[in-house]
């Protein structure tokens, strides 16, 4: 569906994760044995027939332009329209905007090129099987100036304290946008809104020194606008500290959550031409997702193994995350801990973190 | 102008491999699946990719749909090139009216064409039907430094195996003297591996010989590499040592996969300089219930396994339900297993289910056959499609 321009606005996005974000953004983490937080927007987006998307991104995207490359694997290496990266490069002299609006206003090209009349402005850090498609529908139903997808959180944890909440009436229509952490209605950093009014909104917010656009064109003017409240049933995850990413990685090994976040649609990433995992003759693996290209010779329970993760005879890991080209010693132990890429343990070492806060190893650290 | 190439490859992707029986019934051999991610031909054209070589003439004739769309423009092994690339060249219609490719050699002869276009030094001809990790730049290097007009890559086999390939004798030099189609009483142990290194020129005016003898089966083997010998041309042998079969028979193909499953295989998939390239068929990372035992096998993406494995190969997207014990055996993608069924040395063929409390070569007449199951089996009879056992029976 081609009336949808997407923006994944990642300029607001706080790199909270400790030492899986030193060297790169949140939108770069690398999720669930083979995929960057990112691939599910973006695979959301592509699936509703999204075409033209855009990226803002202000500090640590290198490895995030590494994984997207020119978006081949989205279907978005495009001659007309297709993915673009765009970092904070600007040199207007009569600029005057701040925050995510700077973004909005020195990239004007992407948004007047494009023929698209939508523009769909989404986060990263909110993973769901989001239909975007459904969305639109559901936004030109409500003849909305503005669209909001939610879901109601049964259990809310940590991570949800940051995230806006939304009173929604009868008719599907947002009531009141605040913070009241005890509130059920997440907001999931997913609008929708028509081209021509939000292009408007930007002259409007920098001609008054705002700059934020969802806080200072939707939160601000709620009661002004016509805001419908999209309810999203589904798989939902926020990935925004170490905790819930930890927590989030592991709830992925229960069937429910494994089949509703990859059985329905699959999600694209970045390909890497690993062979198949190798189990030998010692391997012992339980409650655990593996990626390929792993060769399995030690005990793995309820872990997260990344592509091309060697785990020798006589180690154990249990409740961790291993992430890519990871090497993991004969007896080495490993417990509540995440390993970024390229981690090599020695034989016989012991990693033990806790339950509620793993230890986190950086990348490439040598221990 | 296309621009000069040093060597072209010509990789013959025709043939239908009777003996794999069901694996082939709609699909060439070269697109058969082996080792748990790959077709056949994914290779020789991967071996190519790594060696060098971006310009690749892949001969179909055989059912080749899911071949054409399998390479598509060659992007997974890096062949979307500028210059050259990767073509597909089934039989085509020409104004001297039609006909099928008669052989190997009359494959390439219907072809020149498209050969010329690179003006090539060297034509490397390759077939799709082999399992092996080779670098053809090496063999390039000791056909310049020989000289030859022809340089024939040889395995060394056993004698007892000789008189089932293609024999090469040769002198000390490995120079070759003669050739001998699956000989009786073998005088050398050097079989052929099927991959010829020619000079252009040479290869050109023995194929023009060859087109024109009423006689002539148009084979590299039976036909053009004796025109050679005879015409006095220089071949010579180039001894390659590493892992090669050929996997011609449900046997030789349930084998090979086997053979990946020791701790140190022979052919390493997991050499990072050395990529065996494939289509990715995007499947989440497999899901490894409790409860479940999985050794000695490979396993790829996208599978669920709540039962026990244990020496096998798995491809993409299969289930295995509990309490389900599956030994010996080689499990094509998509299939779904449902819970308590047992499956010993056999090959299951893509997109099959086999329903709770299934049997499959648990009780066998021949312990050393592998049964094949495919779906085509169960189409003829739609109302037996539940018990996978009267297939076995036949």
């Amino acid at each position: 569906m081609s009336d949808l321009m997407g923006v994944i606005n990642l300029d607001y996005e706080l790199d909270q994760l400790n030492e899986l974000t030193y060297f790169r953004c949140g939108a770069a983490v690398p999720f669930a044995g083979r995929y960057r937080l990112i691939d599910f927007v973006l695979s959301n987006m592509t699936d509703a027939g999204v075409k033209d998307i855009s990226l803002f991104v202000r500090r640590k995207f290198r490895s995030l332009m590494d994984h997207l490359g020119e978006g081949r694997p989205w279907d978005l290496d495009r001659k007309r329209g297709g993915l673009f990266i765009l970092p904070p490069d600007w040199n207007d002299p009569s600029d005057t905007s701040h925050g995510d609006l700077q973004h909005i206003r020195n990239n004007l090209d992407f948004f007047n090129r494009g023929s698209a009349k939508y523009v769909l402005h989404v986060g990263s850090q909110h993973i769901s099987k989001v239909d975007f498609c459904d969305v639109y529908r559901y936004h030109k139903e409500q003849g909305a100036d503005v669209t909001l997808v939610y879901t109601k959180v049964e259990q809310l944890e940590p991570e949800h304290d940051p995230c806006l909440r939304l009173d929604v009436n009868e008719d599907g229509f947002v009531s009141s946008i605040h913070h009241e952490r005890d509130h059920s209605n997440v907001y999931m950093e997913m609008f929708v809104m028509e081209k021509s009014f939000f292009l408007e909104q930007v002259r409007h917010c920098i001609a008054h020194g705002d700059s934020y656009f969802f806080r200072d064109a939707i939160q601000k003017n709620q009661h002004q606008l016509k805001i419908a409240a999209y309810e999203y049933k589904g798989y939902h995850a926020v990935i925004n500290s170490v905790e819930s990413y930890y927590k989030n990685s592991l709830d992925l090994l229960t069937p429910e959550n494994y089949n509703s976040l990859f059985k329905d649609r699959s999600v694209n990433t970045k390909i890497k031409y690993e062979a198949p995992t190798k189990y030998l003759d010692s391997a012992d693996v339980s409650n655990s997702l593996v990626a390929n290209g792993c060769i399995i010779g030690g005990t793995v329970e309820n872990s997260i193994l990344f592509r091309g993760v060697r785990v020798h005879k006589g180690a154990k890991i249990t409740n961790s995350i291993i992430m890519q080209k990871c090497v993991i010693g004969e007896n080495a132990v490993i417990e509540n801990v995440i390993l970024d890429k390229d981690v090599n343990l020695p034989s016989n070492r012991m990693l033990v973190g806790d339950v509620k806060r793993p230890f986190v190893i950086a990348k490439s650290s040598t221990l | 102008m296309m621009k000069k190439k040093e060597v072209v490859a010509m990789l013959l992707a025709g043939g239908q491999g009777k003996r794999l029986k069901g694996l082939t019934r709609t699909l060439a051999k070269p697109a058969v699946y082996f080792g748990g991610t790959y077709r056949i031909i994914d290779f020789p054209l991967s071996n190519c990719s790594n060696s060098g070589i971006d310009t690749v003439g892949v001969l179909t004739q055989y059912e080749p749909l899911v071949l054409h769309s399998y390479i598509g423009v060659g992007s997974d092994w890096d062949m979307d090139r500028k210059d050259g690339g990767v073509f597909v060249l089934p039989p085509h219609e020409r104004e001297d009216g039609s006909s099928w490719y008669r052989g190997t050699a009359d494959a390439i002869f219907r072809n020149l064409k498209f050969l010329e276009q690179y003006d090539p030094e060297h034509i490397l001809i390759l077939s799709g039907d082999h399992i092996y990790k080779m670098d053809y730049d090496k063999m390039l290097e000791y056909h310049k430094e020989k000289n030859a007009d022809c340089t024939i890559s040889v395995v060394n086999v056993t004698m007892e195996e000789a008189s089932r390939f293609g024999i090469l004798n040769t002198e000390d030099d490995l120079k070759i003297y003669e050739f001998e189609e699956k000989p009786e009483q073998p005088k050398s142990t050097l079989a052929s591996m099927g991959i010829y290194l020619f000079k252009w020129d040479v290869l050109k005016k023995h194929l023009y010989e060859d087109e024109h003898n009423p006689d002539s089966s148009f084979d590299f083997g039976k036909d053009i590499i004796p025109l050679m010998l005879k015409n006095e041309k220089l071949l010579y042998a180039y001894p390659f040592e590493g892992y090669w079969r050929d996997v011609g028979t449900v046997q030789s193909l349930w084998q090979s996969n086997m053979d990946l499953l020791s701790d140190e295989p022979l052919l390493n998939l997991n050499d990072p300089t050395w990529r065996i390239y494939t289509r990715n068929p995007n499947q989440p990372a497999q899901y490894i219930a409790p409860g479940s035992k999985i050794v000695n096998s490979i396993v790829n993406e996208g599978c669920v396994v709540y039962g026990s494995v244990n020496h096998s190969v798995l491809f993409y997207g299969i289930e295995v339900g509990e309490g389900s014990e599956i030994t010996d055996s080689v499990i094509m993608p998509n299939v779904k297993i449902g819970k308590n069924v047992r499956i010993h040395k056999a090959i299951i063929q893509e997109d099959m289910v086999i329903e709770d409390n299934t049997e499959i070569g648990v009780d066998r007449s021949n312990p050393d056959e592998i049964l094949l199951i495919g779906i085509e089996d169960l189409i003829e009879e739609p109302e037996q499609a539940v018990t996978i056992s009267t297939i076995i029976e036949k």
